[in-house]
């Protein structure tokens, strides 16, 4: 049972590697956190600009449409048909005044709404469905859907808060802060990554592994952890956001830093060199800052590249990786042209992004057997709070607190 | 009518940057492509959207060579090893001082144990240009059809 999870401590400092390969577990993730209290990222709503477009999604294992209808309302609901569980949008993307499965034609409208069965009252008087069958209790499930500045999220539980309370002031800020002005979609990547997805989560949260496993950022002298920065974390510690300050470092302290563990900063320099230019276009000069969203979503900004990540679980040991990129409807030709360059260091054959991968199957395929725990205490132990330095993985912790939480597997005296 | 001798120099060009690529012989291979080139790996999903974001971009040979010095001095990544298999050769039309070629490939990838299976899959995309008997590649697309990309991309297609 999952229940019998035992955490040698309270603080999540250790992780016990059964949670990344526990089918019951995972199971039980489906239902308490992806179907749970919590919302997730659906897509971007310039990806369904007029009434009629619609996505295919995933949440969790799950899969999702989310659409808008003719009065610009945007709906979700489960891409199942409500009659005998086939798809009913089979495209990855589209539009369509009704959705309509192919199997036996039952016809949806974009809230989700069962408006049609063939059929219905038999052929001449024979066939058909008895009198008591009832179409308005026979609509796709239903998720809730809301949108926090053109982000479209969605939510199974009637429980959940609403987003803006769930995003908090910290990710409020920091989402508001990259899509707070029209945006357009540059494209896609897409990467099936083998691992668990925790694994991922976890990984977008641990600033200590940034500039020692991505040596590009360090060789070519693009991020370090000698610049300022820090991690920020909402008040359920759920949510995280990762941030450097461009420029605020200087290249003596990073060599003397870096040379002791063997990684050469800027040892290497480019010969086109605009890949690593940064265009400061916020009011801070920040030019690192990567949040991820509870349970299935990452912003990123890095210099002038920008994108979302969402998680869709495969499996126990599968995800896939969806990457939206991109910039705002007012960019001229070369500043396209300048986040098109730059999306070269993420992506699955990203410069900064594709060793990711790398570490997480080979710690999903190293651990499958394993009884005991990894280690968590770059940063320290006990206490879960923001910090203002880079070599810590603090919010790892925080993902574990609150995840936890959801699962009702906390220890006696969890720290949240 | 394109001449049998420039049919068999681009013909030479795919088998050598098939063959380099699978080898690992990165420097040698970016010796597949004219000084002015631009290298671009692309899923079928975008173009077929006409959304502009690429999986790799190198906008001309030196963001070429940065890649491949990277992939050698900073980038960590799956043991592996490629086989391409290129076929269909369609020389399209007259460029000036080449032509527009096409070509379908399958990528197989091995991993450190051996364990085989098909990595990508898709179309290349290309101009081609003749000097001194041999061929260069002055663009070269690489239209992916299996665009869910397994594990990670790093030595390119």
């Amino acid at each position: 049972m999952p229940q019998d999870i035992e955490w040698p401590r309270n603080d999540y400092s250790r992780v016990p590697y059964r949670l990344y390969h526990d089918p019951e577990l995972y199971a039980r993730e489906q239902e308490r956190i992806f179907e749970g209290p919590t919302w997730s990222y659906l897509c971007l709503e310039a990806e369904i600009p007029e009434p009629g477009d619609y996505v295919t999604t995933w949440v969790g294992d799950t899969p999702v449409v989310a659409n808008r209808d003719r009065e610009g309302t945007v709906h979700a609901f489960v891409n199942r048909c409500a009659h005998r569980g086939a798809a009913v949008c089979r495209a990855a993307r589209g539009n369509v005044r009704v959705h309509t499965c192919i199997y036996h034609r039952w016809s949806y409208d974009h809230a989700g709404n069962l408006r049609g069965v063939p059929f219905h009252r038999g052929i001449r008087g024979e066939g058909g469905m008895d009198e008591d069958f009832d179409m308005d209790r026979h609509s796709l499930r239903k998720l809730r859907a809301a949108i926090f500045e053109g982000v479209v999220f969605g939510s199974f539980s009637d429980e959940t808060e609403p987003l803006e309370d769930y995003l908090g002031p910290m990710m409020r800020g920091h989402i508001g802060r990259l899509m707070g002005r029209p945006v357009r979609v540059l494209g896609h990547q897409r990467q099936r990554i083998e691992g668990n997805w925790k694994l991922y989560l976890e990984n977008l949260r641990d600033t200590y592994h940034a500039s020692l496993l991505h040596e590009f950022l360090v060789t070519f002298g693009l991020d370090r952890a000698t610049q300022k920065g820090g991690v920020e974390m909402d008040a359920r510690h759920r949510h995280n956001l990762t941030y450097a300050h461009a420029g605020s470092d200087r290249d003596e302290d990073a060599r003397a830093a870096y040379g002791r563990q063997q990684v050469r900063a800027g040892a290497l320099t480019l010969r086109d060199p605009r890949l690593l230019e940064f265009r400061r276009e916020y009011e801070d000069d920040r030019n690192l800052a990567i949040s991820t969203v509870f349970p299935n979503a990452a912003f990123q900004q890095l210099n002038n590249s920008l994108a979302t990540r969402q998680v869709q679980t495969k499996g126990i040991d599968a995800f896939d990786l969806v990457w939206t990129y991109f910039g705002y409807a007012d960019d001229d030709e070369d500043m396209t042209a300048h986040r098109l360059r730059q999306a070269n260091l993420f992506g699955p054959g990203g410069l900064v992004s594709m060793e990711d991968a790398e570490a997480i199957e080979i710690a999903q395929r190293a651990s499958r057997r394993e009884a005991g725990t990894t280690v968590v205490e770059v940063g320290g132990k006990g206490e879960i709070s923001d910090r203002a330095y880079r070599v810590n993985d603090v919010p790892v912790r925080g993902f574990w607190s609150y995840y936890a939480e959801l699962m009702d597997i906390e220890p006696p005296g969890a720290v949240r | 009518m394109i001449e049998v001798e420039a049919r068999l120099a681009i013909a030479d060009l795919f088998a050598n940057y098939g063959a380099f690529l699978d080898a690992d012989r990165l420097e040698d291979w970016l010796e597949c492509f004219a000084e002015g080139c631009r290298y671009e790996i692309v899923s079928r999903e975008n173009l077929r959207r006409g959304l502009p974001l690429a999986l790799m971009l190198c906008e001309n040979k030196d963001m070429l060579r940065d890649r491949v010095v990277s992939l050698r001095e900073a980038n960590e990544y799956s043991v592996h090893t490629d086989k391409h298999v290129i076929g269909g050769l369609r020389i399209k039309e007259p460029v000036e001082g080449g032509f527009a070629v096409e070509a379908d490939y399958a990528m197989f990838q091995a991993d450190a144990e051996g364990t085989g299976s098909l990595y990508s899959f898709g179309t290349y995309d290309a101009e081609c240009e003749l000097a001194g008997g041999a061929a260069k590649f002055r663009r070269m697309t690489v239209v992916v059809d299996n665009w869910n990309i397994p594990h990670m991309l790093s030595t390119p297609i």
